[in-house]
């Protein structure tokens, strides 16, 4: 009911439409065993726009991965409401990928296997299986690779196996955390720059956790900045950056501009981070 | 040790049953663990206990020394160069997976009836496991590590005894700990059945006699001074690690 | 790049040869020591006579009773006490200790419960060989890494398909590892409770030849055993080589 008047509404006001959204979304830790009870993060309010690229930074320790693995239904919120389309979500949703920072490639099965692997769970035809894992290699130039394991690959090229296993399911939301954060910087970049290109072939809605300044801004159409912990978001920035845009925008005094301001509210988020996680240490 | 609760109660309960084994299955032909601790008792204001426990002590601690020492020699050796390592390793292998008790006779050939038998016996069951472990922790010592040594100017020796030596300590102690356990059983089956003294030695005597009592009576013996040992060598090996858990998360 | 296992063949082929020389040119006497060719051929008749045919199928279908039950229960308590974190704290002190106590001294409690025989015998073998496959089963589940399960989750698989076909080939390379161990200790555990305890099988055997002095036998029989251990070794270590790399993985 609700979600149908609100996609009416916005296709009548010619905004586009929410696909996900937070409301008052918090997560506390309660206490255990010789440690204090910890607000993670929130309160959180977020709309994602239908097919936008959003992404999060904030310092390291506060919540990212947090609000990821509430906004994917890994875990729920302690307060608030997360929905997905006009749904609670509960568990992961239908039509949500998700890419890890860590490697989460399957060592047992070669590249082609761990793509299908992503299809077992939809009904599909064995033809058209073949036509999506076919596709998904092209798109991510592991066409040659189709046969080798996990440990016969470089670091990059077993991510690129974790986004093609993600996009075999055509996902209408593709969250990333830090997929490139073990990646060398070119790597990153180039990676950056094929994830654009998905993101426009594809049409899905893209929520992108990094720490990296760079890779927010160059990335992205919108940038959340969050604070240190509990996480909530300080500022919202526009980047304004046209649909069709590659790594070379860095180049654009634009780019320089907005990753001054976003390092302008964040350094003091920072150092308190710094501080926090100092105090937990000791 | 961090927490004595659950290992204490599993031995309750690891009493508990062995009381039910006594009362129930076995008509009383096993007997309790009351009657087996009284049998221990009895053994051990008996001059002949100690005597027995003297033999195989001195036996295991020779055997247990003699299997270090060598093990880490080995180990080192295999460390450094991979055509040892590609040569001895898979039969070293090898026989770590056979049944030593086989070559008995060979071991009595070339050490007669007597102690050198039974400390043979005992470094050859502890001696691979010390020579592969040794071998694993070298491998892993982390490359940077040496080239940190060499940039502050270390000689060898203070390399060895200031870096290599604390970077494997950890995994030394833990092989330590296998190459205890492994070469008092090495002792105790040497004992079993080629020495007229000895713990392995009473324990095959008490089993001639159908002597149950005294036979869970030494395993009693055993059991506390194996389990009690370990748990000190594994929080000395956990101390050595200077981590309170093998996980330090960093959370994102 | 040479075939794995090739130097030490040869340096076991050589030290064969050593031994040979060394037989056959009298530096050893042939009352304590049999030249490798005497016993190869000792070992050809034994087998050709087919005198110890019982005995070698009583010992090897012990060996194979207790690893099968070794690695089935183990796996079993294994995955129990990872699941059941105060079970595991309580048992993991004694598991750690567990195999310095020689549990052969407990052969008369066992006779006294599964009488004399073959059941006693795999009663101590399995208790010799199941912590070796419950530790490596505990180590296994311990290293699947979080992001697996965090990926089964995103596949919205059950439990069951998560367990099937996630979480087991993940453990499965330590699994693997602990089966071999249990196989090593179910070798170890029938063949030393034939020779020290028991009336029956190759161990028994080899045991009656030497208190015979008996050497061509007792030789024989003693090289027939080296050969099944390196045989299976061989054997687990060609399946070992067929599964898919898995290693130089980054955590």
């Amino acid at each position: 009911m609700d979600d149908v008047s609100h996609q009416v509404s916005a296709r009548e006001t010619g905004e586009q439409a929410i696909i996900a959204k937070l409301s008052g979304v918090t997560r506390d830790y309660p206490a255990a065993r010789g440690a204090k009870p910890l607000h993670a993060l929130g309160p959180i309010d977020l709309e994602l726009k239908q097919g936008e690229f959003f992404s999060v930074v904030g310092p390291s320790g506060c919540g990212k991965s947090t609000l990821l693995d509430i906004l994917t239904g890994l875990s729920p919120p302690t307060a608030g409401t997360a929905t997905f389309e006009g749904k609670r979500i509960h568990g992961v949703p239908d039509g949500v990928g998700v890419v890890f920072q860590e490697d989460a490639t399957f060592p047992w099965l070669d590249v082609e296997a761990n793509l299908s692997f992503g299809l077992k769970q939809l009904q599909l035809s064995a033809r058209e299986r073949q036509d999506r894992v076919e596709q998904a290699l092209r798109i991510m130039g592991l066409v040659g690779f189709r046969s080798a394991f996990p440990a016969q690959l470089s670091g990059g090229m077993r991510q690129r196996v974790c986004i093609a296993r993600t996009l075999v399911t055509q996902p209408r939301l593709i969250v990333l955390d830090e997929p490139f954060g073990s990646l060398d910087q070119q790597t990153r970049l180039l990676m950056g720059d094929e994830l654009l290109r998905i993101w426009r072939e594809t049409g899905a809605t893209v929520f992108f956790i990094t720490h990296s300044i760079d890779e927010a801004v160059m990335l992205s159409d919108r940038v959340g900045v969050m604070s240190a912990r509990p996480g909530t978001f300080i500022d919202m920035l526009e980047t304004g950056w046209a649909q069709k845009r590659d790594s070379r925008n860095v180049a654009d005094p634009h780019f320089g501009k907005l990753t001054g301001q976003i390092w302008g509210k964040l350094r003091g988020e920072a150092l308190r981070q710094m501080q926090l996680q100092n105090d937990v240490a000791l | 040790m961090r927490n004595l609760g659950p290992p204490l109660i599993f031995l309750v309960l690891l009493l508990l049953g062995w009381d039910v084994l006594h009362l129930q299955i076995a008509n009383g032909s096993i007997s309790s663990p009351r009657e087996a601790g009284a049998r221990l008792v009895a053994l051990m204001s008996g001059a002949r206990f100690w005597a027995d426990v003297g033999e195989t002590g001195f036996a295991f601690v020779i055997a247990c020394l003699l299997s270090i020492m060598f093990g880490v020699l080995i180990g080192v050796g295999l460390g450094l160069s991979r055509l040892a390592t590609e040569a001895f390793e898979p039969i070293l292998v090898t026989f770590y997976s056979l049944p030593k008790v086989i070559l008995y006779p060979l071991v009595l050939l070339a050490f007669g009836l007597g102690a050198s038998a039974k400390i043979a016996f005992g470094v050859m069951h502890g001696l691979v496991p010390m020579a592969l472990l040794t071998r694993n922790a070298i491998a892993e010592i982390k490359p940077v590590y040496l080239r940190s040594a060499n940039v502050m100017q270390l000689d060898g020796f203070a390399t060895l005894r200031l870096v290599l030596l604390p970077a494997v300590l950890p995994e030394l102690v833990g092989g330590m700990r296998i190459a205890f356990s492994l070469s008092l059983l090495g002792v105790l089956i040497g004992e079993m059945f080629a020495a007229k003294r000895g713990l392995g030695f009473a324990a095959m005597n008490a089993m001639g006699l159908g002597d149950i009592n005294t036979i869970l009576a030494i395993g009693l013996f055993l059991g506390t001074f194996s389990v009690l040992a370990n748990v000190m060598m594994l929080s000395v090996e956990r101390s050595l690690r200077h981590v309170h858990s093998n996980s330090v998360t960093q959370a994102a | 790049m040479r075939p794995p296992g090739l130097l030490a063949a040869l340096i076991v082929f050589g030290a064969i040869g050593l031994l040979e020389t060394a037989c056959q040119t009298g530096l050893l006497q042939h009352s304590v020591v049999l030249p490798p060719s005497e016993i190869a051929a000792s070992l050809w008749n034994i087998l050709q006579s087919g005198a110890f045919n019982r005995a070698i199928f009583l010992t090897l279908s012990n060996i194979f009773i207790t690893a099968a039950l070794a690695i089935f229960f183990g796996f079993v308590v294994g995955v129990l006490l990872h699941s059941v974190s105060y079970l595991r704290a309580g048992l993991e002190p004694f598991l750690a200790s567990y195999y310095a106590i020689p549990t052969f001294i407990f052969y008369p409690v066992f006779i006294v419960l599964f009488g004399v025989g073959s059941a006693s015998i795999i009663a101590i073998s399995v208790l010799l060989a199941i912590v070796a496959m419950i530790t490596a089963t505990l180590s296994g589940l311990d290293r699947i890494p979080i992001v697996l399960r965090k990926t089964a989750k995103v596949m919205r698989l059950n439990t069951l398909e998560t367990a099937v076909s996630i979480l087991l080939p993940s453990a499965l390379p330590y699994l693997v590892t602990g089966a071999r161990l249990a196989i090593a200790y179910a070798f170890i555990g029938v063949i030393a409770s034939e020779f020290i305890l028991s009336g029956q099988g190759v161990g028994y055997a080899i045991s009656y030849a030497y208190n015979n002095f008996d050497n061509q036998t007792m030789y024989g029989l003693i090289l027939l055993i080296i050969l099944i251990v390196v045989g299976t070794n061989m054997l687990l270590d060609a399946f070992d080589r067929r599964q898919p790399t898995q290693t130089a993985r980054n955590r």
